[in-house]
């Protein structure tokens, strides 16, 4: 008995393990896939993982710029998402993926001078080599991903349904998300389009 | 007498105004605003004619710097049934301010239309389901020929050119 208990412990053990290796069969993520941990230095040059994020329910992982009208309509709505979201266990965590050499509006100085300027409240990350936006699938600023605390990927897609008038907006895809999960449902929609800045990749 | 010969003037006057005024607007091309039925109406257009559907901005660096190549394929193309379609995806209150002038400036001669659709979850799918939704963008069809290709990417004319000779 005790013995089938530790080969069951042991074969829990290896399921739980293995679901929670990074999943990615090219295109990066989709929807049930579980998302890689990463570091990438804040605009204050320190590292920072999904794993330092203390009583983490789930990540909305955002990939953004400095320089995209998309991303600029959206800065607002994302500090919102933060504020609401963070104390309940969901924090924003915001990625920067633009090559600087293509888009120097995007560099690591000007991420500092925007984090700084908006106040952001959560982690503006630099992805100085594209690895992690090639690891999720990123193509366009903003395009987001939530994530469960397992890491693995519940909804990709857009904000809300109006990037120009956040006053019209009448889906609200991310909140949508995160409330789903914190109530312990399953996401509604799960994947949703939108016109972005598509990711400024270095030149081979 | 010297009333009449007095409103004679006054009247080709009016006219020539009216003339130069009309001129002027065909020199400045309109901007219609489009519908997703209306992109649909183009992608499944049973036609003869090469669609050429760019998806673009003004504030998209890419795509400002792939435009004359689009320009070019409409000069050299469009007496061989290719049609390019420029569509705008800036925001709608852009569109006075920055469009118009924007295409006034770089005299755009390729047909230019504002996508009016506030979510584009409703429609970039209806483009491809390929597409992610991030800008340059362009989908070339020919139905009649079954040729139907999608680029997430900056193109150059030797590309665009490439392909329309493939498929004419």
């Amino acid at each position: 008995m005790k013995k089938t208990f530790s080969l069951f412990l042991l074969f829990s053990l290896a399921f739980t393990a293995m679901s929670f290796q990074p999943t990615n069969t090219g295109g990066g993520y989709k929807v049930g896939d579980t998302a890689m941990d990463f570091s990438l230095i804040n605009v204050k040059g320190k590292p920072v993982s999904l794993a330092d994020i203390k009583n983490a329910k789930g990540y909305i992982v955002v990939f953004t710029c400095n320089h995209c009208p998309y991303a600029k309509a959206y800065e607002q709505r994302i500090i919102d998402l933060h504020k609401k979201y963070a104390p309940m266990g969901f924090s924003v965590v915001a990625i920067n993926s633009n090559d600087k050499d293509v888009q120097p509006q995007d560099s690591y100085d000007n991420m500092k001078k925007l984090a700084k300027k908006k106040k952001y409240p959560f982690p503006y990350l630099y992805d100085e080599t594209q690895e992690v936006a090639k690891a999720f699938g990123a193509t366009r600023t903003p395009h987001i991903y939530v994530l469960d605390k397992n890491r693995v990927v519940r909804y990709i897609g857009a904000i809300d349904d109006n990037s120009e008038d956040p006053a019209m907006a009448k889906e609200h895809y991310v909140a949508n998300a995160v409330n789903a999960l914190l109530n312990g449902k399953d996401v509604a929609t799960k994947e949703t389009k939108a016109i972005g800045c598509g990711i400024k990749w270095k030149k081979s | 007498m010297s009333g009449s010969l007095k409103n004679d003037f006054t009247m080709k006057k009016i006219c020539l105004i009216l003339l130069i005024g009309m001129n002027l607007q065909v020199l400045a091309q309109d901007i219609p605003f489009i519908k997703k039925e209306t992109l649909q109406q183009w992608i499944n257009a049973d036609s003869d004619t090469i669609y050429v559907l760019n998806f673009w901005a003004t504030w998209c660096a890419p795509c400002v710097e792939e435009l004359p190549a689009f320009e070019k394929l409409h000069r050299e193309y469009s007496s061989k049934k290719v049609k390019v379609v420029l569509i705008s995806t800036d925001f709608k209150r852009n569109v006075e301010s920055r469009v118009k002038p924007f295409v006034k400036r770089k005299k755009l001669q390729s047909q230019v239309v504002f996508m009016d659709e506030p979510n584009p979850n409703h429609w970039v799918n209806a483009v491809s389901p390929e597409w992610s939704g991030a800008l340059p963008a362009t989908l070339i069809i020919h139905n009649r020929k079954d040729k139907y290709l999608f680029f997430e990417k900056q193109l150059n004319y030797e590309t665009l050119e490439e392909i329309v000779k493939t498929i004419l």
